[in-house]
């Protein structure tokens, strides 16, 4: 076995080869390769004894998984009812414009950021909302938001150095 | 009490006899209420919403779900359950392509009849689709997801019937289509045998057998430069007949060899021949291996859909497949072979086979039986696709009077004709085995435990102390049982024959549609009748024995083996190994 699966065996063992744990399994795997790649679900499918259409029918399902890479970095705009009375769209519009996005992209080419639009973060109250990996900031601006995206520029930038 | 055990029904009361569910009661007092999901061999899934009715104390109910319970009051017509029915299938046609005369499916499909039989003349919703899409790249099937209501027939007899998973649902809400794994396409499916079993339970043209190759046939026939030979498949002559309105089960062989005249096909000739040579092939193989107690089981290599899955799903059994190859890829070079013997060039000579099944599209077309870049099989019409060309010639198929099929290659032997039916191809076995073991055994052989409709059926074969042990299933879930058994010594076996689709051929892809084992039972009886009127054993084909020092040297000879035999790859999925 090749070293790109040892992530997948490792999940597989902690979820002891149950078939009926593919939902936490498949989160895992995305935690682990942060999307889910076809050879990886393949494999999973393979060792579970299940069909690889089923693992593919069930990663399509949910809007949590991705059967395409994902940047490094994830930005989620809100853009729930709350979020867009108070303006989502313009936050959702600064990032494709700092990010050079085209109109369907998601991901920028240096697979440095993923932009996803989420249905509702359940932070209404700090509306509206952007989350920058596992950071929530709210009551957004296009201006404040695209000084974020700066930051984490600037700190790639210095890491990369 | 017993008397009480009634359920009412639109006021008409009805006996339930162990029904699964209110549906099957409702269909046995001749409402034959049209649904989509709901396939009696099956696990009922309750999707498709056409099979409401008012149940009094429960309320609106899909019957499809519910037990008979005695003293159940059931509407099926009420306002309010013609309304919802009407709602739902107005729904089905708004949500796809559904463009009747442009489809494949018409005159066939149930979203169809349906329609017509509720009277539905306007959709009261917007039409979502209105182009196909359309996914014609395998040889065997095509898909048109456009015209899927998502009933889930495929996905479920994928799983249940075969044991596979090839396609499942993917996606969500007003994307979920039914996909591959990966979405990929169908050619590049890994998982999908091509045994077509999920076209014979779609209700709509969303899955078919591929049609394409009958335009090439009939350029062919207009070619001045080719000859063009058909063969027909046994099953076939069991399930077109159903197509012009004649009972199932009546071989209509005479109307066939009739109607492909008609059609403008220089030699008309009959599969069973060339299942014949494939007995004496295989059955000699086979008492050469159990003499020497070499890799036995053997198993039976007729079926491509089959062999395709032990390839796919467990290959450790390649070994234990007959190398013989299926009586059309006998047929084709044997044809060719003769052809260029009377002094006509190979790719001259256009061979058209007609087959109750889709895998076959898929067999043809495997590099292996290719010579120079020329196939053995050139093209490949099913039973439905050379019913079509009836149809569109104007033939009047059911006035036709009986012709014969061209000798040589148009002689049977029952032992060939049987072919077509689960457990045909191991009794013409047996039967030859007997002849060649005891020469002075009188009488017809059959065995008539290979014949029952049961998932798994064994026999044997005395003679003196000598017993072979056999085994008969169909359905790819139960060949993965029995394999399993054999794996594990719980089940000991010298010979296995699997075909694809429960029932054998009669009840493949390429078949008139039905539903149910009544059918499919019927088409079997129809071979057994064909059988008992011709030579029960194969050896007896004097026309196959002839082709031995003239094309081959003997049985089993070196020219026997690169034009009869074949050989496995071991294509199981590697990924992470």
């Amino acid at each position: 076995m090749t070293d790109r699966f040892k992530p997948a065996v490792q999940i597989l063992t902690d979820y002891g080869y149950d078939s009926a744990k593919l939902i936490p399994i498949l989160q895992k795997i995305q935690d682990a390769y942060h999307y889910l790649p076809e050879d990886v679900m393949r494999f999973l499918a393979n060792e579970l004894k299940i069909s690889p259409a089923k693992v593919f029918g069930v990663a399509t399902f949910f809007a949590h998984f991705s059967t395409t890479p994902k940047g490094k970095h994830i930005i989620k705009v809100c853009n729930g009812t709350a979020c867009h009375v108070k303006g989502s769209a313009s936050i959702i519009q600064a990032v494709k414009d700092k990010l050079k996005l085209k109109e369907g992209q998601e991901t920028t080419e240096d697979m440095m950021f993923t932009l996803e639009c989420v249905s509702c973060l359940g932070a209404c109250g700090l509306a509206p909302v952007m989350v920058i990996d596992d950071t929530v900031h709210g009551q957004m601006t296009a201006q404040t938001a695209a000084a974020l995206l700066d930051e984490v520029i600037k700190a790639e930038a210095a890491h990369g150095n | 009490m017993e008397n009480e055990n009634f359920v009412t029904i639109e006021g008409k009361k009805v006996a339930i006899e162990g029904e699964k569910n209110l549906l099957e009661l409702i269909r046995k007092a001749n409402f034959n209420m049209v649904t989509f999901c709901y396939q009696p061999e099956l696990q009922v899934y309750g999707a498709c919403r056409l099979c409401l009715v008012e149940v009094e104390g429960m309320g609106i109910v899909a019957s499809c779900c519910v037990t008979p319970k005695a003293g159940m009051k059931v509407r099926i017509n009420s306002d309010e359950i013609r309304n919802l029915r009407r709602i739902n299938l107005e729904l089905l046609l708004a949500s796809g392509n559904h463009n009747c005369t442009l489809c494949g499916k018409s005159g066939n499909c149930k979203l169809q009849k349906l329609a017509k039989d509720m009277g539905i003349t306007e959709i009261r919703y917007k039409v979502k689709k209105h182009t196909s899409e359309i996914d014609a790249t395998a040889p065997a099937l095509v898909r048109d997801s456009s015209k899927c209501i998502l009933c889930g027939n495929c996905v479920r007899t994928c799983n249940e019937v075969q044991g596979i998973g090839a396609i499942d649902f993917a996606f969500r809400g007003y994307k979920a289509k039914i996909a591959t794994a990966f979405n990929k396409d169908m050619v590049e499916s890994h998982e999908c045998v091509s045994c077509g079993q999920c076209a014979r339970v779609c209700p709509t043209g969303a899955l078919m057998p591929n049609s394409s190759e009958i335009e090439e046939v009939y350029k062919a026939i207009n070619n001045p430069d080719k000859k063009v030979a058909v063969h027909i498949a046994p099953a076939v002559r069991v399930g077109l007949g159903e197509v012009f309105g004649i009972k199932p089960g009546i071989s209509v062989d005479g109307k066939i060899a009739a109607a492909l005249r008609m059609l403008g096909f220089d030699y008309v000739y009959d599969t069973s021949f060339a299942a014949d040579l494939t007995i004496v092939e295989e059955a000699t193989e086979f008492i050469t291996r159990f003499t020497k107690k070499d890799r036995l089981p053997q198993l039976t290599s007729c079926c491509p859909a089959w062999v395709n899955y032990v390839e796919k799903f467990v290959p450790e059994f390649i070994p234990n497949l007959s190398s013989a190859r299926s009586p059309m890829q006998m047929m084709g070079p044997v044809l060719k072979a003769d052809f260029e013997e009377r002094g006509g060039k190979r790719e001259d000579l256009v061979v058209v086979a007609i087959m109750p099944c889709s895998a076959k599209k898929m067999e043809a077309k495997l590099d292996k039986f290719y010579v120079d870049k020329n196939p053995d099989t050139d093209h490949v019409v099913t039973t439905v696709g050379l019913a079509n060309m009836i149809k569109a010639a104007g033939i009047d198929f059911a006035s036709l009077p009986d012709e014969e099929f061209d000798a040589p290659f148009g002689t049977k032997t029952g032992g060939g004709v049987i072919f077509g039916a689960s457990g045909g191809v191991m009794e013409a076995a047996l039967r030859y085995a007997a002849a060649e073991l005891d020469p002075k055994r009188k009488g017809r052989v059959i065995f008539e435990s290979l014949r029952e409709t049961k998932e798994f059926r064994e026999a044997q074969l005395v003679v003196g102390d000598i017993k072979i042990r056999v085994a008969v299933t169909s359905g790819l879930r139960n060949a993965r049982k029995l394999l399993e058994d054999v794996r594990a010594g719980k089940a000991q076996y010298d010979f296995i024959e699997v075909m694809s689709c429960p029932g054998g051929c009669v009840a493949g892809a390429g078949q008139p549609q039905y539903e149910g084992w009544k059918i499919r039972k019927e088409r079997a009886q129809g071979l057994y009748a064909d059988d008992a009127k011709l030579d029960y054993k194969s050896q007896d084909n004097k026309d196959v024995m002839a082709l031995y020092g003239r094309i081959f040297d003997k049985i089993g000879g070196k020219k026997a083996h690169q034009l009869l035999h074949t050989h496995y790859t071991d294509r199981k999925d590697q990924t992470g190994k």
